[in-house]
This record gives structure tokens, C-alpha cells and sequence, in this order.
């Protein structure tokens, strides 16, 4: 790991309302402070309608924040960064389906001015890094759901950020392939040093993946506590998710999520 | 946005939308069939894909064409003695057909009319896409802009003909220009409920991706509203050839439409027969033709819609 403390990502007292100033208003988040460092893998749980996807957004620069700011870089973000991958929970309706894997890959390169010639090989080196063969000539569709996420995974790495924001990116396939992807990320992110931004609802996920976790409260959504993970960088699925030190995390972690009973 | 549409044409322009959607599901199903036969047959299957696929093929062939042929041979066959001027033998037109057609030249005609045809779709339709585009573009021209489009398209085409007439003269231009305006409609229309109804999560894709305003109308809506675009070319062409007709019957010098009408003052019963057999053929070729060029480009999509149901 890269022994620096640079600051990647700030979010500072972010707050986002829908409708503000009607009868509808609707406080999806309240107030959310938290940052990541150059290389880190932060996790963000919180129950279901805890407004996660609304933070992300935020994150992504997708969305203005009702006030409150979001820092990439030292630059507050006003749209998406361009050195910002983004991996969305279904891979079907993210993906372009006129397109095949390799073109959709190609899309941001095209639009950063890639030239063609060059373009090609930074398709493969993508496949490659998302552990997929040679799959630039069919389209998504021809793939299994598991593969059509290494495709989008590989998509937002094609350009090289250098921080990548996954909004549940395994909520919609199967838990053998949920582990395979799991791991894919962790070796991506070992491989190529880049930050991690990862929205789950799944403790045992955001456990396994994170080096810290940003856990919300229930909505309209605060940060009510930052845990760490110290599990080191090495983690295999079935040790690590055995080990004591898991085990202590994950009841932590529920204490955390789960509804304080009365 | 689709509360002020609503509010500006409540329930007609419901309607249209209604309309339009129906269009796209009417094509799509034959689609999804053809789709689902040349992918399956292809990818299940290897050792045997030739035979089922080639027999499947001609089972949709046989069935596309069976009912077609028997009212022709029952048309041959009960018109064969006939003696009404009015219904003249089959067998008699179409002799009269290759006769005044390929023989003695009419067949000119017929160029006349597909060039006004021709240019006049394509204008039209080019027409329709653009604003269809603006329209999906700007809330604020799609407000002030739709009881006016609404307006134009319930307004019968063929009733602008005398004005036409009036404003272009006589000859082509006139008829082209009338061809273009009823073609720009349904194109419009459905290109404007294809783009507003492309997904958000592909518009945040393509902002996240920072694919650009030109690059994701190009890239993302345009291809992602294409079939409905599709199905709204595919009206937009059944109009201009009734247009195309319609056009050549009033004021002009060339064309199929004129040949039909000469010969029915003429009392030329039978020659006015072959005319409407000749626009008969073309009308198919040309839906085939737009069918056949459809199922190319919108290949994924009939494919992927085949994969997603099975």
C-alpha cells in the first residue's frame, strides 16, 4: 500500500433533500462527513432506504447536494470527475446493449480522445484486468450476468481512474460469482493502487472488502460510526470470513445496523 | 414533463403516445419469433442447425404467403369467365399489366412517383427525427410546440392539397412537399416517446462515462429510442405512399396515381386495374424492403429481447 495520508475524496457535511420547500419535502440524507485516502477501500453500509444510492450519486457528482459539499482532488465537484469510474448495481441497464463489449469499453476512451490504434489494446488490457478473455466481439447480452459485470467493472477501469465508486455492484447475481467478483476488486485494486468507494447493504462485504467502513444510520441518513478493518491486505474468502477477527467486526457491525430495540 | 404534455393535450395526447407504443409492440413480436429462431438455432444446437433452421424458415414463409395465394387462385378462377367491364379475368389484367407496363412504356410512371416518393420520405423523415429530437431536448419547445404538433397531425394531409397547389404550382416539388409533411408525423412522434423514454440509468452511464452532448445523443438516445424510431419510420412510410397517390391524382402529369385516374375516365377499366397492381407490388417490395433493413440495423435489439425472454 501507498504509505501516504493524501486526501482522495471529502464529503463535508453533505445533506440532500427532494423537493425541498414543498409539502413532499423528503430528507434522504441529513448529514453525511466522512474522506477517503489515496489507495484506501471504504466501505458504506446502512440498512435498506437508508438513502445509500442518494449518496453515491452525491459522491459521483450525479446529483447536487442540497448544501453541503463533495471535494475529488482538492476540486469540488460540480459533475462527474473524469477520473472517476462508476459501477452501477445492474450491469443490464448500464451496459449498452447496440454495442458490443468491446465498443462499450471503448465509449470513454473515444470520448477522452484516445486514438483508435491505441484504443484496441487498452480494450484487451481492461478484459484482461477483469479476468474475461476475449469477449470485445460479442454484446452483453451474450454474456452471463457474473461476466457482464467484469465488463462494466472493466469499462469504468478502461480509462484509468483513480477512484472507482461501485453502487452495490453485486446485489444482482449469484453468491458463487458474488465471491469471484468479490476478489476481482481486491486484486484490481492491489494491481492498479486505486482508491474504492463500495455502497452495500451486505456487513460481510463491506467486512471482507473494506479497510474501513463508513456505517449510516436508518433515513434521513447520518454517519453513525467509522469502523476499521483490520484485517490486513491479505483476505481469502474462507479463512478470512472465519476468522475471529471477522466474527468480532460483523457483531459489531449489526449492532450497528440492526434497529435499537426499545 | 409528462404532467404539461398532458395538461396541453389531455386526452389526446395520451392517444398519440398510445398510438405510437402500440406501433412498436406490433412489430416487435414477429421480431422476438425471428430472433429467437436464428439465435437458438444457432447457438443450442450445432450439429443439427441447418436442417431445424432452414425448416423453420420456410414453415414462416409458407405461413406468410399461403393466404395471399389462395384468394389470387380463387380471384383467377371466379373471375376467369367473367364478363362485367367492371371485373375484368385476372388472368386478362395482368397480360394487360405486362402489356402496359414493360411493353408500352408505362412503367415511367412509376419512377416519377417512387423519386417524389423517395425524396419526399426521406426529407420527412429526417424532418420528423431532428424534431422529434428538439422536442425531447427542450421541455420548454415541447410545451409551447404541442398543441401545435397535435394540431398537424390530426389534420388530414390529402385536405392540403389544393393549398399546396397554390403555394407550389404544379410538378414535383408540390407533390414532394406534401409527401415530406405527412411523413414528418408519426416519425416525430415516435421518436419523441422513444428518446423520452430511454433509461435514466443509461443517461447517468453516460455522464459518468463523460461521453459528452453530442457523443450520448448519438451513442445512448438515438440508439436506444431506434426502435421506435423504427416503428415510427415504418408509419411515416405507409403515409407518404398514400400521399404519394393522392398527390398524382390532382393536377399532375405523371405518376401511378394519374395513370389509375386517366384510365378510369377513359373507361379503361381494365388498363386502371393494372395501375392498382402495380402500386399493389411496389407498396409490399417497399415494406419489405424497410422490414429487411430494420431487422438489420435493430438486430440487437430483436436478439437481446429474444435471449431476455427465453
Amino acid at each position: 500500500m501507498i504509505e501516504t495520508t493524501e486526501t482522495v475524496l471529502a464529503v463535508d457535511r453533505l445533506r440532500k433533500v427532494y423537493n425541498e420547500g414543498t409539502d413532499a419535502a423528503f430528507t434522504a440524507i441529513e448529514s453525511v462527513s466522512f474522506s477517503v485516502s489515496r489507495g484506501e477501500f471504504v466501505c458504506v453500509v446502512g440498512p435498506s432506504g437508508a438513502g445509500k444510492t442518494t449518496l453515491l450519486r452525491a459522491i459521483a457528482g450525479l446529483a447536487a447536494p442540497s448544501s453541503g459539499t463533495v471535494t475529488f482532488e482538492g476540486q469540488v465537484l460540480h459533475d462527474v470527475p473524469a477520473k472517476l469510474g462508476l459501477v452501477f448495481q445492474d450491469y443490464s441497464r448500464s451496459l449498452y446493449p447496440w454495442f458490443t463489449n468491446g465498443k462499450n469499453i471503448a465509449l470513454p476512451l473515444a470520448a477522452r480522445g484516445v486514438p483508435k490504434a491505441e484504443r484496441a489494446s487498452r480494450v484487451s488490457d481492461a478484459l484482461e484486468a477483469v479476468g474475461l478473455g476475449h469477449v470485445e466481439k460479442k454484446y452483453p447480452w451474450e454474456l452471463s450476468g457474473g461476466m457482464q459485470q467484469r465488463v462494466a467493472i472493466a469499462r469504468a477501469l478502461s480509462y484509468r481512474p483513480e477512484l472507482l465508486l461501485m453502487d452495490e455492484p453485486y446485489a444482482s447475481v449469484d453468491a458463487q460469482t458474488r465471491f469471484d467478483l468479490e476478489d476481482l476488486v481486491l486484486r484490481v485494486r492491489r494491481e492498479l493502487g486505486i482508491t474504492v468507494v463500495l455502497v452495500t447493504h451486505d456487513i460481510d462485504e463491506a467486512i471482507y472488502l473494506g479497510d474501513r467502513i463508513v456505517v449510516l444510520s436508518g433515513s434521513p441518513s447520518t454517519v453513525r460510526e467509522v469502523v476499521d478493518v483490520p484485517l490486513g491486505s491479505e483476505r481469502s474468502q474462507v479463512e478470512t470470513r472465519s476468522s475471529d477477527e471477522f466474527l468480532i467486526l460483523r457483531n459489531n457491525l449489526l449492532g450497528l445496523v440492526m434497529p435499537v430495540r426499545p | 414533463m409528462s404532467r404539461l404534455t398532458a395538461s396541453a393535450a389531455p386526452a389526446a395526447g395520451r392517444d398519440i403516445t398510445g398510438a405510437t407504443a402500440a406501433t412498436a409492440a406490433d412489430t416487435a413480436p414477429a421480431g422476438i419469433d425471428a430472433g429467437g429462431v436464428a439465435v437458438n438455432g444457432g447457438n443450442s444446437s450445432p450439429p443439427a442447425r441447418h436442417t431445424p433452421k432452414a425448416g423453420r424458415a420456410w414453415r414462416r414463409v409458407l405461413l406468410a404467403v399461403w393466404l395471399p395465394l389462395v384468394l389470387l387462385i380463387v380471384w383467377w378462377f371466379a373471375s376467369a369467365n367473367s364478363t362485367s367491364p367492371f371485373f375484368p379475368p385476372l388472368q386478362s389484367i395482368l397480360t394487360e399489366t405486362w402489356k402496359q407496363w414493360i411493353v408500352q412504356g408505362a412503367w415511367v410512371n412509376a419512377v416519377a412517383s417512387l423519386s417524389n416518393l423517395f425524396v419526399g420520405y426521406v426529407v420527412g423523415g429526417l424532418i420528423g427525427i431532428v424534431f422529434g429530437s428538439l422536442l425531447w431536448r427542450s421541455r420548454y419547445l415541447r410545451q409551447s410546440a404541442n398543441p401545435f404538433v397535435y394540431f398537424l397531425y390530426v389534420l388530414p394531409a390529402p385536405a392540403l392539397l389544393p393549398a399546396s397547389i397554390a403555394i407550389f404550382g404544379i410538378g414535383s416539388t408540390r407533390q414532394i412537399a406534401l409527401i415530406a409533411f405527412g411523413a414528418i408525423w408519426p416519425t416525430l412522434l415516435n421518436t419523441l416517446d422513444g428518446m423520452r423514454g430511454v433509461d435514466a440509468v443509461k443517461l447517468d452511464t453516460a455522464r459518468a462515462l463523460r461521453l459528452g452532448g453530442w457523443r450520448t445523443y448519438f451513442t445512448v438516445v438515438l440508439r436506444s429510442a431506434s426502435p421506435q424510431v423504427a416503428a415510427g419510420l415504418r408509419a411515416s412510410l405507409t403515409v407518404a405512399i398514400i400521399l404519394m397517390v393522392v398527390s398524382e391524382m390532382i393536377a399532375s402529369n405523371s405518376g401511378i396515381g394519374y395513370f389509375i385516374l386517366q384510365a378510369q375516365a377513359a373507361f379503361a377499366v381494365k388498363k386502371m386495374w393494372t395501375g392498382i397492381i402495380v402500386l399493389a407490388i411496389l407498396g409490399t417490395v417497399l415494406n419489405l424492403i424497410f422490414v429487411l433493413v430494420e431487422r438489420r440495423v435493430l438486430r440487437w435489439y430483436y436478439r437481446s429481447r429474444a435471449l431476455g425472454n427465453s
